[in-house]
């Protein structure tokens, strides 16, 4: 047990089965764990778990999880002499991450130079590319109007992403194939951009059809140096929106493999990296058989989501590596000698309609998550709890670890089918579909997949 | 006849489209929901004259009704 972390408690400035997450890794370092919670979180897991819990306001994150002086003022009320904020919410808040700072606090996450430094897309792939690391063609600036968007088409080529530069989530997110397209894509992309982010600036770039995303989790240790523990396939998605991941990637292939985690190291380097990262990358498909083209996506300077794939394969606790981290202490495992064991699949069981995806909250009436050798559930809900239309649908990730991805996908059928959620509707049912598609257990899928089981007409790739 | 529009899910109304006594023809937009993070337009079905019975800010339930087409 280490004995010189620089705090004893820590606050999570999060809420459901994230901060139930992290609570338990605090908790078993023998750290206190303090709870943030809004009103309409107060009878939820994590608030009951944690040994103290601090009642920030009303449901709108904007008067809850959102508000940095409500966290500030919930910390010094608890006596909490760190933050822990998760993913989503503040945890890319360069303001946030400064006023934790500033205020005394170890704040368990980068630098707030280096959450800036990637925070606009346009910038992060200037940087990132300059450190070598492969980019899609694309604007090297953010594009002001429509006449300016159309102007950069013709020097990028069709067909184009279209993105919002402070954004993430998938929101705003669009493909244009011509002029037309492109006009209708960027006004839309452009009043999310506003809304969501407070950042109207667009960015432009080539969009690689038959695309897989793969993304390598980074750790920046205290002595400086940034490694990596491999890569996360995520090219499961809805709406730009992931909702299951696996480790390894079944398509990447060693050389590959190895380009691209070292691009994922010096991307950390640039950026003085420390804590818990993950450098997202687009792998075109389509080049695999000479070679394997990948791009440098963007980095997202916190925890991931889909983390915990990336524990089952190599035994290592990430929470636990970032509080030590932002200690200044040394990881607990040796970083050159990381093995990564089997197959780890993650899927994301959301309040949301199976067909369609549409949010679905509502009460949950009967709660039974499956159990047994090889499975990890990080729930944020029980039997009894609500879910509000306030916060994202994300239920809990549903985990399996098997020796070979063949034996992780039978985990994963029946693990679905036991797992048993009344009283709204949930996607369980698709991740039914999902585990017999043949696409999917055949590995050679990309992010087109769930676009083409919902429209089978759809070419396939 | 008049066609009522309700709402599919619990959600906050983010945005209210038209105006009160505005012309709609089947398929325009009335107004949008959010909900989970996510915005949900509510199409009208029919065409007529439209009778508002939310406002923008309002959290709706499932099957409350949100506009009435005439």
């Amino acid at each position: 047990m280490t004995s010189s972390w620089t705090f004893d408690s820590v606050l999570v400035a999060n809420r459901g089965e994230i901060a139930r997450r992290v609570i338990r890794s605090v908790q078993r370092l023998g750290l206190k764990a303090v709870a943030v919670y809004s009103e309409a979180d107060a009878s939820l897991p994590f608030v009951a778990e944690a040994d103290d819990a601090v009642l920030l306001g009303p449901a709108p994150p904007a008067q809850s999880y959102l508000d940095v002086a409500k966290v500030l003022e919930a910390a010094e009320q608890s006596g909490a002499q760190a933050i822990h904020p998760g993913y989503g919410f503040l945890s890319e808040n360069v303001a946030f991450a400064q006023a934790v700072a500033d205020a005394g606090l170890v704040w368990v996450g980068p630098s707030p130079g280096a959450i800036f430094a990637m925070a606009d897309k346009v910038a992060a792939r200037n940087l990132i590319g300059s450190a070598g690391v492969p980019v899609a063609p694309g604007t090297r600036e953010p594009v002001a109007d429509v006449e300016a968007a159309l102007a950069a088409a013709l020097t990028v080529g069709y067909p184009l992403m279209v993105k919002a530069a402070g954004g993430g989530g998938g929101i705003g997110m669009s493909v244009a194939h011509d002029d037309d397209e492109l006009a209708t894509a960027f006004a839309t992309a452009q009043s999310r951009a506003e809304r969501f982010f407070g950042n109207p600036s667009i960015l432009l770039e080539r969009y690689v059809a038959n695309a897989r995303h793969v993304e390598v989790q980074i750790l920046g240790l205290s002595d400086g140096r940034v490694v990596a523990l491999g890569e996360r396939d995520c090219s499961v998605q809805r709406r730009h929106q992931k909702v299951a991941e696996e480790t390894p990637c079944p398509v990447l292939t060693p050389p590959v493999r190895a380009r691209m985690i070292s691009a994922a190291v010096r991307a950390g380097e640039a950026v003085g990296y420390r804590g818990a990262g993950t450098v997202e990358f687009l792998l075109d498909t389509g080049s695999l058989a000479s070679g394997g083209e990948f791009y440098f996506l963007e980095m997202n300077t916190r925890l991931q989501v889909e983390h915990p794939i990336t524990e089952l394969v190599t035994g290592v606790d990430l929470v636990e590596q970032q509080l030590l981290a932002a200690s200044g202490l040394p990881p607990s495992f040796d970083p050159d000698a990381v093995v990564r064991n089997g197959h780890a699949i993650e899927l994301r069981v959301y309040a949301e309609d199976p067909k369609r995806f549409l949010p679905s909250p509502g009460t949950i009436t009967r709660w039974v998550e499956p159990a047994g050798p090889g499975i990890r559930v990080d729930a944020g809900y029980a039997q009894g709890d609500t879910v509000t239309p306030f916060y994202d649908p994300l239920l809990a990730k549903l985990c399996v670890h098997g020796p070979d991805r063949s034996a992780a996908l039978e985990l994963a059928r029946a693990a679905v089918a036991s797992f048993e959620i009344e009283g709204l509707k949930t996607n369980l049912p698709f991740f039914t579909e999902l585990l017999a598609n043949e696409e999917f257990i055949a590995g050679g899928y990309d992010t087109g997949l769930i676009d083409r089981m919902r429209s089978p007409k759809a070419p396939a790739s | 006849m008049a066609e009522e529009v309700r709402a599919e899910m619990v959600a906050n109304v983010w945005k209210i489209v038209v105006a009160e006594g505005d012309q709609v023809q089947d398929g325009d937009t009335i107004a949008i929901l959010e909900s989970m993070k996510m915005e949900i337009p509510v199409i009208a079905e029919a065409a007529g004259t439209v009778s508002l019975k939310v406002a923008e800010g309002d959290v709706v339930q499932e099957g409350d009704l949100i506009a009435v087409i005439g």
